[in-house]
């Protein structure tokens, strides 16, 4: 809807001006206002996000300490820093914890919104109202407050989970966990835990946009073509594939590049699960490059680089993004 | 047609299914705020109380008058509404000029432009902590306000002029040409037609705004040195950094936190989905 207003907006301008391609019979204000008005955007976006990526790439090549960042001069040493994390056990720990929690939890995510959204269609009006704001309440809520939350559901003395765990039947959780007794045990000491319980945190948080991402799409179907899908005797699991999934691929592939895009960047919760930077088996990549840049003593540099690997690979997933975007939205 | 038995049955299964999802989404927001409302001898006990026996607000009243380390609620709570309001402002009124430049005239770099909106969105705030970090002691910004406000308008920027330009578009272009034929000026335009048209969409872009800054964490956990400087979520973080974890203060303050957000979330829920998947849905 949006896409179609604007380019009838810009279809008009083309019949009024062909010739400059202006919407206003133009004269040089014309040409000059839009970049007046686009002024402080770009002094915002050239001095806060691009001139920091570019300082970003001159610190990777230098030795940022102490002593730089009050104001001496900073010595480049090439490579060394990249040299450094690609040697580093930390560094292939981190970027494995990070993919295999962005591979599990993106799969979840998406899985778990998509059958509530599926579910959600199918419902009555009150339950699927209901259902909509009960988990509106877990995606508003602050990255802080849901980390602060999860923590305490987990926690090693009054947490609910290990209370629950406490009530299963012994067997049950020794045999699935190799575990009876649960009172007391810590899930924030290795990473398989905590990476579990952090999993479970951003799940929660994450499939309601999904839910209500694919259920918007949902909406959008002709109901004839689910009712022609039955007809020919297609199940759900059947009218899903041959009908919603084949339909709505573009809502699927946003989804998917943008549940990969943040998952691969979380650092609140992972700071909070993880008490810090004090573990280093427990990083991913934006907790390694906080790490290493904040400790004392601070290594900016390296920390830099840790950076640069993490935007380099979020670069390559955005431009997927990017393709996406432009195919259905009119930008030119 | 399918048999009564077997649609019922359906019915049933489908609405058990909704019950779990409620469950499972409410539960850990139904258990921050009764902790905060309990007592402490129903807190630490090894057998879980669902519902607090007797509801207090102790917890609430300790941490607006004795604070987190001797640092009233008021202090954070202020800071983190300087902020976020701060931001909104500078934010709003530089997105609604690009929206403005976007939306209404076509120039040369128009589609460069907005597919370079779409990258500097994505760019990982975490990743450039580490130079904005160094920027702002060059600045001599390091905790003061004012640095968090100035680099968060950077970081809502993008997305309001996203999502405002759609509004700015669908403001009918004739009502501005009567204006002008009218004789009003272009600005006398702007104030007084598109304007009053585009509040609404300005008021949801400013809503997500305010949420995203007030929820940031990162930033103000490096930027600010000193306790009377942290922002909501820097205070919730160095609550449960302390030995003894106190989790009837801690689920109060995150209650407090979560509360203007949930009522402002709920306001343009629906905008979020339409700015960030775009045309992809159409509904």
């Amino acid at each position: 809807m949006t896409g179609t207003a604007l380019r009838s907006g810009t279809r008009r301008g083309r019949g009024t001006a062909p010739a400059r391609g202006g919407p206003r019979p133009s004269g040089p204000r014309t040409q000059l206002t839009p970049y007046l008005l686009l002024g402080p955007t770009l002094v915002v976006i050239a001095g806060l996000l691009l001139y920091p990526l570019y300082r970003m790439l001159v610190m990777s090549t230098q030795d940022v300490g102490l002593r730089e960042i009050r104001g001496e001069p900073a010595e480049s040493v090439g490579v060394a820093n990249f040299r450094e994390i690609l040697t580093s056990e930390v560094f292939w720990q981190a970027l494995r914890n990070t993919v295999a929690f962005a591979a599990v939890a993106v799969t979840a995510t998406l899985v778990l919104g998509t059958l509530v959204g599926l579910l959600i269609h199918r419902l009555g009006r009150v339950m699927s109202t209901t259902v909509v704001i009960s988990t509106m309440l877990a995606w508003s809520m602050p990255h802080m407050s849901v980390a602060t939350v999860w923590r305490w559901l987990f926690d090693e003395h009054g947490g609910v989970a290990n209370w629950l765990l406490n009530q299963a039947p012994n067997w049950l959780t020794g045999a699935l966990f190799g575990r009876a007794d649960w009172s007391g045990y810590s899930w924030f000491l290795d990473p398989l835990p905590l990476y579990f319980v952090l999993t479970l945190a951003v799940v929660w948080q994450s499939f309601p946009f999904i839910a209500v991402s694919v259920l918007a799409g949902l909406k959008s179907i002709p109901g004839e073509l689910f009712e022609a899908a039955r007809v020919d005797g297609a199940g759900p699991w059947r009218s899903f594939w041959q009908v919603t999934f084949p339909l709505l691929k573009p809502v699927f592939a946003v989804l998917l590049v943008l549940s990969i895009i943040w998952d691969f960047k979380v650092f609140t919760q992972l700071h909070v699960l993880a008490g810090g930077i004090g573990n280093p088996a427990t990083y991913n990549l934006s907790l390694y490059a906080y790490a290493e840049a904040f400790r004392s003593p601070p290594r900016m540099g390296l920390g830099s680089a840790i950076a640069i690997v993490l935007a380099v690979i979020l670069l390559v997933i955005t431009v997927f993004y990017v393709r996406q975007i432009v195919r259905q939205e009119d930008v030119r | 047609m399918k048999p009564m038995a077997g649609k019922r049955t359906n019915r049933v299964a489908l609405n058990a299914a909704a019950v779990a999802v409620i469950v499972f989404s409410v539960f850990p927001v139904f258990w921050m705020v009764s902790t905060a409302l309990k007592t402490n001898e129903d807190i630490f006990t090894t057998d879980i109380v669902l519902v607090p026996t007797s509801v207090t607000w102790t917890h609430f009243r300790e941490i607006f008058t004795e604070g987190i380390g001797n640092t009233s609620l008021w202090i954070y709570l202020r800071n983190s509404t300087v902020v976020a309001l701060g931001a909104v402002l500078f934010g709003s009124a530089a997105a609604l000029l690009g929206a403005t430049a976007v939306a209404r005239f076509r120039f040369r770099f128009r589609a460069s432009f907005l597919i370079m909106l779409l990258i500097v969105q994505m760019v990982p705030h975490e990743a450039l902590l580490i130079p904005l970090f160094v920027m702002a002691r060059e600045a001599g910004l390091t905790n003061r306000l004012l640095g968090l406000v100035i680099i968060n308008v950077a970081f809502t920027l993008p997305f309001a002029i996203w999502m405002l330009r759609t509004f700015v578009a669908a403001v009918p272009r004739e009502l501005e040409e009567a204006a002008e034929i009218d004789g009003a000026s272009r600005f006398r335009t702007f104030i007084s037609i598109l304007f009053p048209l585009v509040a609404p969409g300005l008021v949801a872009t400013s809503i997500f705004s305010f949420i995203t800054v007030w929820n940031e964490f990162i930033f103000a956990f490096t930027l600010m040195a000193d306790e009377s400087g942290y922002t909501m979520p820097v205070a919730l973080r160095w609550f449960i950094a302390r030995e003894g974890i106190d989790w009837g203060g801690v689920m109060a303050t995150s209650t407090v936190m979560t509360i203007p957000v949930i009522i402002f979330f709920l306001f343009v829920q629906r905008r979020m989905v339409s700015g960030l998947v775009a045309g992809a849905v159409k509904g």
